[in-house]
């Protein structure tokens, strides 16, 4: 069977299930593809291929003897800042280029508890900083859709490797957009799960507060299964609740009549590009069409603070988590001095990239003496304002919706060179990691030829219903069925 | 009086203010870098004014968006990673330990 790199999750395992195809037969036609593609699109900062046959191996033995979960034997691509024992994790960092963790993330764990094959690690913005890929110390991963474009970040390999049909699906971190963001510019489905869903333990640290791991998929199903996996409690993240996890597939329903979705008029931003306006109201009529209700006239008025106060608060935890990086425990070390001084100061000047650097100094700033009140308290009590207004949007919504970003993908070198302007595109996910609730990103249409995301925002670990919103909309429209034609 | 006014006549940084935040992240910085980040950082605090027209008067800070506070956990002791395993990554090592240059010089 050919093109088995093309199937969803729910595809591969009904094949897997009945024995028509086994992992390392998919496992194979996976890396076979992603191999002859990732020159042209460079999703991955590794290929590993002999990991994973070996885990293929074993997952034909797993499911032999009758253990066959919805992962078992599906080829992924994890993002390069999620811990892999023995695999090397680089971050897309110069300072962590030769970093072979000596342990696993929890959401690797819970991946091999179901023999879950990883095929690669994805490039990203270095650290997780950035809107495009453009901040990887190694390389730029293109748009499958428009070579020439950005595929957003920071999840930017993570998700061109999904929509480029090079893995089956893939792990993303969102600390201000960074899986719903790309997700949007490529075209598949990006969820952030409520803040303390999926374990941050072996997620290499960068805004604790607002750092969470979630799926990028071919479709709404998959996003669910793999939440279904990656989700719950562990004790090495305090700030994981010990709520159950449900089984996310049973949201699945294509029935949203009465649905209350709000459109925040704040999200529908100046500069928001034509295209991507037409698109979000198309998709209102959609989900009317449904049987939804929605209203458009819904204030959350203090979300024009939601980019500043991410810019102080992002990079000061940011300067905090990255002070470790000195050059004794691991990563890169500058070695030509004999003053510690010196050679913490000249690991890090070398190590680390610009726009790391420039949030480094931007959260030290915010968190020195005498601008501490101004800065980073006064975002802290923004904080708790944007965080009103999800709690009172939700009394009277389900949902939110939102375009994900203002517009589709963007030229890559267009906003390399203004760091306010690549700041902006992350304005719609911002304020969602500042109040820790959940959101998705499906497709929603094209503007010349690119992919629009659409978000649903929910409250507080209510992924179901963002899950079934989605779906209903997704089961309706052709988008997440259209693939880029990779020359 | 509630809440420091940020005033935008303070926004524009100098070289010795970009150097002291650089001092204080023990990041080493050029002299090309300094003009970067000064009219960068600069151009980033200036977009920061908004925070000062948001009414926070009496508002507690959040910290972090879920519920939770002072988990606790019994103190177990458990398997740690092998030394060998762990010192693997350092730039520089002796025996069973990091190395550093001397911190006193």
């Amino acid at each position: 069977m050919s093109d088995l790199h093309r199937l969803t999750i729910h595809e591969a395992h009904a094949l897997l299930k009945e024995k028509k195809i086994s992992s390392v037969e998919l496992t194979r036609a996976t890396l076979k593809y992603l191999e002859s593609t990732d020159g042209k699109i460079r999703a991955c900062m590794r290929i590993t291929a002999d990991h994973a046959l070996e885990s293929a191996k074993a997952a034909d033995k797993a499911i032999a003897e009758g253990r066959c979960s919805p992962l078992t034997g599906v080829p992924a691509i994890i993002k390069d800042n999620m811990c892999t024992r023995d695999i090397t994790t680089t971050c897309s960092s110069k300072m962590l280029e030769n970093f072979v963790p000596p342990y696993n993330a929890h959401v690797i764990e819970r991946l091999n508890s179901v023999n879950a094959v990883m095929v690669g690690k994805a490039n990203m913005d270095e650290f997780a900083m950035g809107s495009s890929t453009e901040n990887s110390a190694f390389f730029t991963t293109r748009n499958p859709w428009k070579t020439d474009c950005v595929p957003g970040g920071s999840s930017g390999g993570s998700a061109a490797a999904v929509a480029a049909d090079a893995c089956i699906y893939a792990l993303g971190s969102d600390t201000g957009g960074s899986i719903r963001q790309p997700a949007g510019f490529c075209g598949v489905v990006g969820l952030k799960p409520t803040y303390g869903r999926v374990s941050r333990y072996g997620l290499v640290a960068f805004a604790s507060s607002l750092d969470q791991i979630g799926p990028l998929a071919k479709d709404v199903t998959d996003a669910a299964l793999v939440m279904n996996v990656i989700a719950g409690h562990d004790k090495r993240d305090s700030t994981t609740v010990q709520m159950e996890v449900p089984d996310y597939t049973k949201a699945l329903k294509t029935d949203i009549k009465g649905l209350r979705v709000g459109v925040p008029r704040e999200y529908l931003v100046e500069g928001m590009q034509p295209g991507v306006s037409q698109a979000i109201e198309a998709a209102i009529r959609q989900l009317e069409k449904l049987g939804a209700k929605v209203d458009r006239n819904v204030s959350l008025p203090n979300t024009r603070y939601g980019l500043a106060a991410y810019y102080i608060l992002a990079p000061s935890e940011a300067s905090a988590n990255l002070a470790r990086y000195d050059g004794v425990k691991y990563g890169y070390s500058y070695h030509e001095t004999t003053s510690m001084w010196e050679a913490m100061q000249k690991t890090k000047q070398h190590g680390f990239g610009a726009e790391v650097k420039r949030r480094i100094m931007l959260g030290t700033y915010a968190l020195s003496a005498g601008y501490y009140d101004a800065y980073y308290l006064k975002a802290q009590k923004v904080r708790t304002l944007i965080k009103r207004d999800f709690d009172r949007a939700f009394e009277a919504y389900d949902v939110l919706l939102t375009p994900t970003s203002p517009t589709v993908a963007f030229k890559i070198g267009e906003k390399a060179d203004d760091p306010v302007q690549m700041y902006l595109s992350d304005v719609c996910t911002l304020p969602i990691n500042i109040a820790g609730v959940p959101a998705i990103s499906i497709p929603a249409g094209f503007v010349d030829g690119l992919p629009v995301g659409m978000q649903f925002i929910g409250k507080h670990f209510a992924e179901e219903t963002l899950l079934r919103a989605a779906y209903a909309y997704e089961q309706s429209t052709p988008w997440h069925k259209q693939k880029p034609a990779i020359a | 009086m509630g809440d420091i006014p940020i005033q935008r006549s303070e926004m524009k940084l100098t070289d010795e203010e970009v150097r002291h935040i650089a001092l204080l992240a023990r990041l080493g910085i050029s002299d090309a870098e300094v003009e970067k980040f000064r009219e960068q950082l600069s151009n980033i605090l200036e977009n920061f004014d908004i925070l000062s027209q948001a009414d926070t008067e009496g508002l507690a800070p959040t910290s972090q968006s879920v519920v939770l506070e002072n988990v606790y956990r019994p103190d177990e002791p458990g398997p740690s990673l092998p030394v060998a395993e762990v010192l693997a990554n350092a730039p520089d090592r002796e025996d069973n330990s990091f190395k550093v240059n001397a911190v006193l010089e």
